[in-house]
């Protein structure tokens, strides 16, 4: 089984949000750049079904310019045995999904992350299943291949899923995928240096929306403070004030 | 010309959120001077369905078949898009959770329709087309615009108030159009919690981080959340040292909820943490450290040890209920 994890370049989760250009940019000055969280547990995930065989090759792929080349080298250090980076600037979810189709065709399961911490769009996975007519799962939190056959959990309201379905797949992932994202080892950083990096040019593909402006949301007023004995003016602020309880 | 929405029923029933659902399109499709036409997908009586008529919706298109239970999404979202392309709708809005994320962006692709996401209001213009989402977990808000003729939306929970109607909504069935062939997933087992407040459908969460010390101190805040009705909820650390299950994590990489009363109880607030909660209408943080940066994000708090403050807040809440 070969498996493509695409791996999108987001700003570090502790990132302060500015933006430039009157709002219409986001401010990348002194960004940290890292791994999609989902996609890191993706991508740990796969490795570790490689680790217990099953799996012939992982390839990591991203739509994006230079930058995101730290981030892939990363990915490779963790596992992934070859990388693809194509080489614009992702403009929307559609457009990033047609990108990434030409290569997704020739893999039989596709993981992707649930969303991107940045523009938290939730789109790309099954925008990508349907330009390429393959089934997709949401909300996985859970895969196994057993004698080729790929099973999956899945999360539902209230509860969980066990399934089976038939590759080649899109698997969107979450939480569960993988307890904690794998971090590399000296070794896997001294492999990935040598480990292929693909750049191959974009394809023409429009794009559906665009960004207008961004704003910040309203200061927020200070917190009203209760005595740690006086629980009772809690539980009237909350009634009377609020109106929450 | 229609605005399409997807109607998703637990087990024959809608939801709170479906409703807020339907009010969304209506007061879009106001905006569109059109009207909305909802769709039910599985079985379900026809007296749960004409409660979708109370909120705006003037038709129903109900495909009642089970083949969809197993949720296999190419068939749902071809289903969709059939609906959609038989109504010759201009917007389709899907609810923001699991289902409708799953499902929108293929309806997206196959209505060559342009999607946003996760929106929190009316466009704040239609033409052009200008929705608004949060980014960046919750730190900031976009405004985005559609390109596109059709515009595909899925809806943030708990963002739109409820707006009853007249109802004057009529039923027809309908044949989505999907040949059994178009279905690859098989359901092996479902495992369902019976009994319990759903996180997602939760208007109070009461949270614990690793405050709480370890896995066996719990009783007490689930008594809390009894006396309360309220969901239950942790902090990352908390789900990943197997204290809670990983359905509680709440936070950017766990569940993002927005009820109107969130409580966090030994979470220090880190940003992450907020990012899944920031959208709760009021916060309460009890926290022993003064300075933990839970108190810039919260409307009330108690600088305290939560073993002290939540069997309290327990006797207090049982006082006024009674
Ligand atoms: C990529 C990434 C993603 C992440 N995603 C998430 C996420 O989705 N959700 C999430 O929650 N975290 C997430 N985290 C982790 C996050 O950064 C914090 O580490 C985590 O939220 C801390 O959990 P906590 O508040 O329970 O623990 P701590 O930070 O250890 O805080 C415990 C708090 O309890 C207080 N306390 C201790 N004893 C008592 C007592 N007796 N009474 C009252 N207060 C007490 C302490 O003062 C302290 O403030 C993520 C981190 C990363 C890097």
């Amino acid at each position: 089984m070969k498996i493509l994890v695409l791996i999108s370049n987001v700003p570090d989760t502790t990132t302060k949000i500015r933006f430039v250009d009157n709002n219409k940019a986001f401010d990348t000055s002194g960004v940290q750049w890292i791994i999609n969280p989902w996609d890191e547990l993706a991508l740990t995930r796969a490795v570790e079904l490689k680790e217990a065989g099953g799996v012939e090759t992982i390839t990591v792929a991203n739509v994006g310019e230079s930058i995101t080349e730290p981030t892939l080298r990363k990915a490779l250090a963790v596992g992934a045995d070859d990388a693809i980076r194509i080489d614009t600037k992702p403009k929307d979810a559609y457009f990033v999904a047609s990108q990434l189709a030409e290569i997704a065709k020739n893999f039989d399961v596709i993981m992707v992350g649930i969303e991107a911490s940045d523009y938290n769009g939730s789109a790309v996975g099954g925008m990508l299943a349907e330009l390429l007519d393959f089934n997709s799962v949401s909300a996985v939190s859970g895969m196994n291949i057993e004698n080729g056959q790929l099973t999956l959990t899945r999360e539902i309201d209230g509860g969980q899923q066990k399934i089976s379905v038939k590759t080649p797949v899109v698997t969107i992932v979450q939480k569960g995928i993988a307890i904690d994202p794998r971090i590399p080892a000296m070794r896997g950083i001294m492999m990935a240096r040598k480990k292929p990096l693909k750049v191959v040019p974009a394809v023409e593909a429009g794009e559906k929306t665009s960004y207008v402006n961004f704003e910040l949301p309203p200061p927020k007023a200070a917190c009203k403070m209760v005595e740690e004995d006086n629980v009772k003016e809690l539980v009237r602020l909350l009634q009377e004030e609020a109106k929450a309880l | 010309m229609s605005i399409l929405v997807y109607t998703e029923n637990w087990d024959g029933k809608f939801k709170k959120l479906s409703f807020e659902l339907v009010s969304y399109a209506k007061a879009l499709a106001n905006e569109l001077s059109t009207t909305v036409t909802a769709l039910s997908i599985g079985k379900v009586a026809d007296e749960e369905l004409k409660k979708l008529g109370n909120y705006g919706a003037s038709k129903i298109l109900n495909v009642a078949e089970d083949r969809f239970e197993n949720l296999d999404n190419k068939a749902l979202a071809l289903a969709v898009a059939n609906a959609a392309k038989s109504e010759g709708s201009k917007a389709v809005v899907f609810a923001h959770n699991n289902l409708g994320k799953a499902i929108a962006p293929r309806v997206s692709v196959k209505l060559d329709g342009g999607m946003v996401t996760g929106v929190t209001e009316l466009p704040e213009s239609t033409d052009p087309i200008i929705v608004k989402k949060k980014v960046f977990t919750g730190k900031a808000f976009a405004n985005i615009q559609i390109h596109a003729d059709i515009k595909i939306l899925t809806l943030a929970q708990n963002s739109f108030e409820l707006i009853e109607t007249d109802n004057n909504a009529v039923i027809e069935s309908f044949d989505a159009g999907v040949s059994d062939d178009v279905f690859s997933t098989t359901l092996n087992e479902t495992n369902k919690v019976t009994g319990k407040v759903l996180l997602t459908d939760a208007e109070i969460v009461v949270s614990g981080g690793r405050g709480f010390k370890g896995p066996e101190n719990w009783g007490i805040l689930e008594e809390l959340a009894d006396v309360l009705g309220a969901g239950m909820a942790c902090s990352r650390p908390v789900s990943d040292e197997g204290w809670r299950g990983h359905e509680e994590h709440v936070g950017q990489t766990g569940k993002i909820i927005a009820p109107n009363l969130y409580f966090a109880f030994g979470i220090s607030g880190a940003i992450q943490h907020l990012g899944g909660v920031n959208s709760s209408k009021v916060i309460v943080a009890v926290n022993k450290d003064a300075e933990a940066p839970i108190f810039e994000a919260a409307d009330y708090g108690i600088v305290g040890d939560l073993f002290k403050v939540i069997p309290q807040l327990t006797e207090e809440i049982k006082a006024v209920k009674s």
